[in-house]
């Protein structure tokens, strides 16, 4: 084990093997797909091939007279008079009056094997009636857009908007105008993200049961085993205590799994069923078409910067649809737009619009990305055309503690200029560039979050610790939780057991999400061993008869605080574990809050890329993550995460996009089509951690699962200015794109300069 | 349709199944064999999560059908670490390297990288990315993965 920097703790900081290790690496680990139950049917889900259509007549005879069908459900068969959100999560678990997008549930069956109910769902006839459909943002914010869902507005929106617009803000301060007129370069320019998956590996999948009497099980893959309860409940108006939803281990979720698509169609079809349990596992196809994408986003920037790079305004309009439903994360793009600027004059208005694509889902930092590809690039272009370095400006500029937020509240303890600083400093800065090669930097913001959280620990006969947690573990969870614990208890890492638990064994927990996991459900962890160890400390002092208060803990075991209390030898965990029995039972502790003390992440990335000039490939060549992780706890793990996120944000900015044809079909719903990035892409992801601790955690976490994927949009565009002159303000830069932009600035043929 | 009775070998132990002819190997991992170490990430042959090797050639089984089973020597996840449990260096490293994350494209790699290692035990990092560019994996970034491998690959070699 190596320790990273924080040798104040003897094991927070250190990397030993996560305990959930050897069932992954030996095919044991059971995900969803992985669990089957006596009696078990098979389902399948009958999907729109349309992108906007009326549902005339679905005809389920054919397959209910199939030997083997169980059941069939359609939304006939899912309560009525569901409002807002619920109703919201019922129609895109099961289409009503139309089929909003290509690949919108409209029926599913039930069969004794998974290739029966496959022909099953094939022998439903649905008959539509075909409706115009719009795809592309600004195309569904065109007044005279085909009205996806009339009345979907709610108050923000003003009189007159067009009919696609659900949701409108504005805020800000200052005034911008006045800003503007103090710049000595003032640029405007507008910005393109395309939809991308959050392209998890493992399928969405589950077994859900449902009796007559209400009361049912589900095993599901999932980030949140509550939010699941809740919202399978809402949609099929049963009771959500009657549900009991166990979490099996996750092949990815990244926000994408942490609401529900096909789960209640299996609850759905168990109860149609007889109450046999209803396996339900997408293919591919599915879960690209019809689950969570992010949204895509149209975005118009202006930033005013003085001659020596002071931003003096910063304006941004941005438009985003995120399918059929509301909820694309404009909001969120909007206040992580500008978050590492310090602005005396800003304004943001944001659009949230129905387009005839998939709901989406949160995905790693929703939204953040894509205001990060508008204010980054421009900020870099600005900094180009002053001639001023872009780690300069942005250090110029920067927010640190106590500066007013672009989106309302003062800064904490932040750690922006560190990253900043940090950067510079590496020696990635000082590689030499060829031709065809150029370098890119930008910076990118995640709140964090804490959030509903229950946990509970009780001490072994042992002396070992059991900890029970309500947040999934995708990425290491259970071992920053385990060191934590072991650390604050002052016992052996191995001797702490994490377990992910059901439903049933806890208060209700939001889902692994925000990168609240090791914050938050690391903070109750710690709250509950410090109720443990106090009550281990009153059963020592209970048999030294002095005061509960004048014993302390002290490296795994209760002592006098000094020899005025008395004079005792340290009583150990292990001692005092193996008499609990006798001295007053079961050994405890638990926390249910909201976990405050939230520390935001920033985190600067820097990129060198080389573009082939003859086929307007970019290539990565060197990519550098500096973010600010407050402390980390398992550094191995926290690398991983920016690895990770890099890597996404890698495939965003170059390669990644859902591709429509006119007809409103998603054209590639399969890895080979939606290509992410595979290992010959890439090079090693260099990483720096930063660690500016946060007052708001016992060990100083922030979170730092979502900030990653930020910076690569734009600092990947960047640096392909950087290497061929080219600006390219719409994502994917993909080779053809690039390469149309190059030979349309050089016509008689590629000659792109040195970079350096 | 009527069912195929097909005799093979998994992991050493001759084992026989009835399958659909329409099902794949995968599927007969999965769901007549019990070995679920396997997965399916796409079906398509695209993501590399379900690989084996059959008669010691590397291949997604979700693109073999179970039928072409019939008398093949079939290796999976399941039969990698040894008989009493130890481990394969490529699983020992996977873990010391932190090359997991959610996990679920890790048998996959696992294979792969196995079967790498039997043909080329001295790989260059370049070779490497390259033989696993049909394994994807969304949380990693395959840097660890890769890291991982050239450990293993050291420590085989006896250079470690």
């Amino acid at each position: 084990m190596t320790k990273n920097g924080s040798s104040e703790f003897r094991l927070v900081g250190t990397r030993p093997n996560r305990p959930d290790g050897l069932d992954k690496v030996t095919g044991r680990a059971r995900y969803g797909a992985d669990a089957s139950m006596p009696g078990m049917l098979h389902g399948a889900v009958v999907r729109s091939p349309h992108a906007h259509a009326r549902i005339v007549k679905i005809d389920t005879s054919k397959a209910e007279a199939l030997p083997g069908v169980k059941g069939v459900v359609t939304r006939a068969d899912f309560p009525t008079g569901l409002t807002g959100e619920d109703w919201d999560l019922q129609e895109n678990t099961m289409a009503g009056e139309k089929a909003l997008y290509d690949g919108h549930a409209v029926a599913a069956v039930a069969a004794t094997s998974p290739l029966l109910a496959q022909e099953a769902a094939r022998l439903i006839e649905v008959e539509y009636e075909v409706l115009p459909h719009v795809i592309d943002v600004d195309d569904a914010i065109k007044p005279d857009a085909p009205a996806i869902r009339p009345g979907a507005a709610d108050h923000s929106v003003p009189e007159g908007s067009p009919p696609n617009v659900v949701r409108y803000l504005e805020f800000g301060h200052g005034d911008i105008e006045a800003g503007f007129a103090e710049a000595d370069l003032v640029m405007e320019n507008t910005y393109k993200t395309e939809a991308t998956h959050q392209g998890y590996i493992e399928p969405h999948a589950c077994v859900g049961q449902l009796g007559a009497d209400g009361k049912g099980e589900m095993w599901v893959c999932t980030q949140g085993q509550w939010y699941i309860r809740r919202m399978c409940a809402a949609v099929l108006g049963i009771e959500a205590a009657q549900l009991r939803v166990t979490p099996s281990e996750i092949g990815g979720g990244f926000g994408g799994k942490t609401t529900i698509f096909m789960e209640p169609l299996s609850l759905a079809l168990s109860r149609k069923a007889g109450g046999k349990p209803v396996k339900i596992v997408m293919s591919r196809s599915e879960v690209l078409r019809a689950t969570g994408p992010t949204a895509s986003a149209s975005m118009d920037v202006k930033i005013g910067m003085k001659k020596d790079g002071t931003i003096t305004a910063g304006y941004a309009n941005f438009r985003m649809q995120g399918g059929a439903f509301p909820g694309a994360p404009v909001d969120m793009a909007l206040y992580c737009a500008f978050a590492g600027y310090k602005l005396a004059n800003v304004k943001h208005v944001g659009y949230d619009v129905l387009a005839n694509r998939p709901k989406c889902a949160a995905y790693r930092a929703p939204g953040s990305p894509m205001g990060a590809f508008a204010v980054e690039s421009l900020v870099d272009e600005m900094a180009r055309k002053l001639g001023l370095d872009p780690l300069d400006v942005r250090l110029k500029n920067a927010v640190r503690e106590g500066d007013k937020a672009s989106y309302g509240p003062t800064f904490g303890s932040i750690g922006l200029v560190e990253t900043l600083e940090a950067a510079k400093a590496h020696p990635n800065l000082k590689a030499p560039l060829g031709p065809n090669q150029g370098r890119g930097v930008a910076c990118g913001y995640w709140f964090n979050h804490g959030g509903e959280t229950s946990v509970s620990m009780a001490i072994g006969e042992d002396g070992t610790a059991t900890v029970s947690v309500g947040t999934p573990d995708i990425g290491g969870g259970r071992a920053s939780i385990a060191l934590m614990v072991a650390e604050t208890l002052g016992i052996d890492y191995d001797d702490v057991r994490v377990n992910v638990v059901e439903t049933g064994a806890l208060g209700v927990n939001e889902p692994t999400h925000g990168s609240r996991a090791t914050f938050a459900s690391g903070k109750a962890a710690v709250e509950s061993t410090n109720q443990a160890i106090k009550e281990m400390c009153r059963r020592a002092a209970a048999e030294w008869g002095i005061d509960p208060e004048a014993v302390e803990w002290v490296n795994g075991a209760a002592q006098p605080t000094s020899s005025n209390a008395g004079k005792f030898a340290p009583m150990t965990i292990k001692e005092i574990a193996a008499k609990m029995g006798s001295t007053g039972g079961p050994i405890s502790g638990h926390y249910e809050g909201l976990p405050s003390g939230v520390g935001a992440s920033f985190g600067t990335h820097v990129v060198d890329v080389e573009v082939d000039p003859e086929t307007g490939r970019t290539t990565i060549l060197r990519y550098l993550v500096v973010q600010d992780a407050g402390r980390a706890i398992h550094p191995a793990y926290v690398e991983g995460q920016y690895q990770g996120g890099a890597v996404q944000g890698i495939g965003w900015a170059l390669n990644e996009a859902y591709i429509y044809g006119e007809d409103g079909r998603l054209q590639n719903p399969i890895f080979l089509d939606y290509r992410v990035p595979v290992a010959s892409d890439l090079p090693m992801i260099d990483t720096v951690i930063v660690e500016v601790p946060n007052p708001g955690h016992p060990y100083g976490v922030r979170g730092v699962g979502e900030t990653g994927i930020t910076p690569p949009l734009p600092a990947i565009a960047n640096a392909i200015e950087h290497a061929t002159g080219q600006r390219i303000r719409h994502l994917p830069i993909s080779p053809p794109k690039l390469l149309k932009a190059i030979k349309s600035a050089a016509p008689s043929g590629p000659t792109l300069q040195a970079a350096e | 349709m009527s069912k195929i009775h097909v005799t093979t070998t998994v992991n050493g132990d001759e084992v026989e199944f009835l399958t659909d002819p329409r099902e794949t190997l995968l599927d007969c991992l999965r769901d007549h064999l019990d070995l679920t170490g396997s997965k399916e990430g796409c079906g398509t042959g695209d993501c590399g999560a379900c690989s084996v090797t059959v008669d010691g050639t590397l291949v997604s089984s979700c693109l073999m059908l179970g039928v072409e089973a019939e008398g093949k020597k079939i290796e999976t996840i399941e039969g990698m670490a040894g008989k009493d449990g130890e481990l394969h260096p490529l699983q020992r490293k996977f873990i010391e390297h932190a090359a997991l994350q959610c996990g679920f494209c890790t048998p996959g790699f696992l294979v792969a990288s196995k079967a790498l290692l039997e043909k080329n035990p001295d790989p260059t990092e370049t070779e490497v990315r390259y033989w696993l560019a049909g394994n994807l994996c969304r949380c990693t970034g395959y840097d660890k993965i890769v890291r991982a491998v050239m450990d293993a690959a050291a420590e085989m070699r006896g250079a470690a």
